[in-house]
């Protein structure tokens, strides 16, 4: 008798997208809400936004309940360095940590694609943007998961920063207003809730400033 | 070279021996579970049959049951995973009454427990194969929500198992509204059960709906769905058609 295969996959997609955009002085962070798994929905108002410290916000698409898993370990660690610190963790504090916890299952990895978005200590917006293990990078925007190949060109499009190798060090976040970023947030979900089978049914917005944490949703297109 | 080779502990799950130790694939198996939110709380309905493959081989399994004083649950899939999900949940709710503190597990925590039991073995490539639904009420609060069995879990005002998703869920989608009577909405999940006995070849007509609210969990007698088969189209379904459809 030949050896089983395995007829069951640990992994699911449960599909959605993510973007995140750095500003002066605040941060945008959205996702939509739609989960699903192959060619059905299995629900319209899944949030996949977590608030991981008073400044520092993760979006994750890929498969729920590893995204899930993830956020509540970085929830706990959080906890702890608070006991430890009697302060809250920095944003670019939080990256490390997630880069770190992902590459932690390098071998079995969490099926997640997250962007991390927030204020740095000195109150400027920043956004990291991760890989499935850990790899990452600071940068003025970024866009992860299902409709991430049609959010992307357009947002280099309209935020493209300098080329990060150019001397002296140019600034990568977007000299945008608020307003003006959370609409191309919303331009741009609805143009891949067009094409991107798994994009739609709502976004939900979430904006880190100064005073501050805001959440906003937008409605979209539910086939 | 025998320093060289690694000498596995007896229990673990490598190695070629463990596998027979591992699920490979369910053998006793339920059919779907569909669930609803409605004005006092939660309605959720499953038959009561036990498949062994194509084999109907026991009918008169009780796929929901109550879990502590605010929760219900039904389970699809392999019937003695879902027994031994009942044997976790047995301690849990063992262990919180026993602090005797006038406080007791909700639905939202019955929940997170069995995601997390779901998910942890996922991880260790040995699972339940399940799919839950855990529905409740506590304090005024509707709670409706589902995990499976590689622990992908949400919760919503409607949620179905297996081929409930594709047949139930549409139904639910369109009828389904805030603040149903407990009559209408024993009628749409009717509605859903009638769907999926006419199309589920799993699916069989002895069924129980159960209620959650705050006062309690009742879980009705079994009962059969009336069924029509006169129509038109199923009289000579060959008729016409090349090939074997």
């Amino acid at each position: 008798m030949a050896k089983q295969q395995a007829n069951w996959s640990p992994y699911d997609n449960n599909g959605g997208s993510c973007v995140a955009i750095a500003g002066a002085d605040y941060c945008v962070i959205a996702a939509d809400t739609r989960m699903s798994t192959g060619y059905n929905i299995l629900t319209r108002e899944y949030s996949k936004i977590c608030k991981l410290a008073d400044k520092c916000v993760m979006a994750s698409s890929g498969f729920q309940a590893d995204v899930k898993a993830l956020q509540k370990q970085l929830a706990a660690r959080h906890l702890i360095y608070q006991h430890q610190h009697n302060k809250q963790m920095s944003c670019p504090a939080m990256a490390q940590l997630l880069s770190n916890t992902l590459y932690y299952k390098r071998f079995f990895p969490y099926y997640s694609f997250n962007v991390l978005g927030g204020l740095d200590n000195e109150g400027k917006g920043c956004v990291f943007t991760y890989d499935a293990v850990g790899s990452y990078e600071k940068v003025g925007y970024s866009s992860q998961g299902s409709g991430s190949t049609l959010i992307t060109p357009f947002l280099d499009n309209q935020l493209k920063s300098p080329s990060p190798l150019l001397l002296p060090v140019q600034d990568a976040v977007t000299p945008l207003v608020e307003a003006e970023a959370i609409d191309l947030v919303k331009t741009v979900f609805a143009s891949a809730s067009e094409r991107d089978i798994y994009t739609g049914d709502k976004i939900e917005i979430v904006v880190v400033n100064a005073t501050g944490i805001r959440r906003e949703y937008m409605e979209l297109r539910k086939d | 070279m025998d320093f060289m080779a690694s000498k596995q502990p007896e229990n673990s799950l490598l190695g070629p021996e463990a596998d027979s130790q591992r699920t490979l694939y369910p053998y006793v198996t339920g059919t779907s579970v569909v669930a609803l939110k409605y004005k006092d709380g939660i309605l959720m309905a499953a038959d009561m049959g036990g498949s062994y493959g194509s084999t109907l081989r026991y009918k008169n399994v009780e796929r929901m049951k109550a879990i502590g004083k605010h929760s219900l649950l039904g389970a699809s899939g392999e019937i003695s995973d879902f027994q031994e999900i009942l044997r976790y949940l047995d301690d849990l709710i063992l262990y919180d009454n026993m602090w005797d503190d006038g406080n007791s597990l909700g639905p939202k925590e019955v929940h997170n427990y069995l995601t997390r039991v779901m998910y942890n073995r996922r991880n260790k490539f040995n699972p339940l194969w399940n799919s839950l639904v855990l529905g409740g009420i506590k304090n005024g609060q509707k709670y409706l929500g589902t995990v499976s069995m590689i622990g992908v879990n949400f919760e919503d005002d409607h949620v179905a198992t297996g081929f409930g998703n594709h047949l139930a869920r549409p139904i639910l989608r369109q009828e389904w509204h805030e603040n149903l009577s407990f009559e209408d909405g024993v009628k749409l999940l009717e509605k859903c059960m009638r769907v999926l006995l006419y199309r589920d070849r799993s699916a069989i007509n002895k069924l129980q709906i159960a209620k959650i609210t705050e006062e309690g969990m009742t879980i009705s007698q079994p009962y059969s769905l009336k069924t029509y088969w006169e129509f038109s189209a199923f009289e000579n379904p060959t008729q016409g058609a090349v090939g074997s459809w």
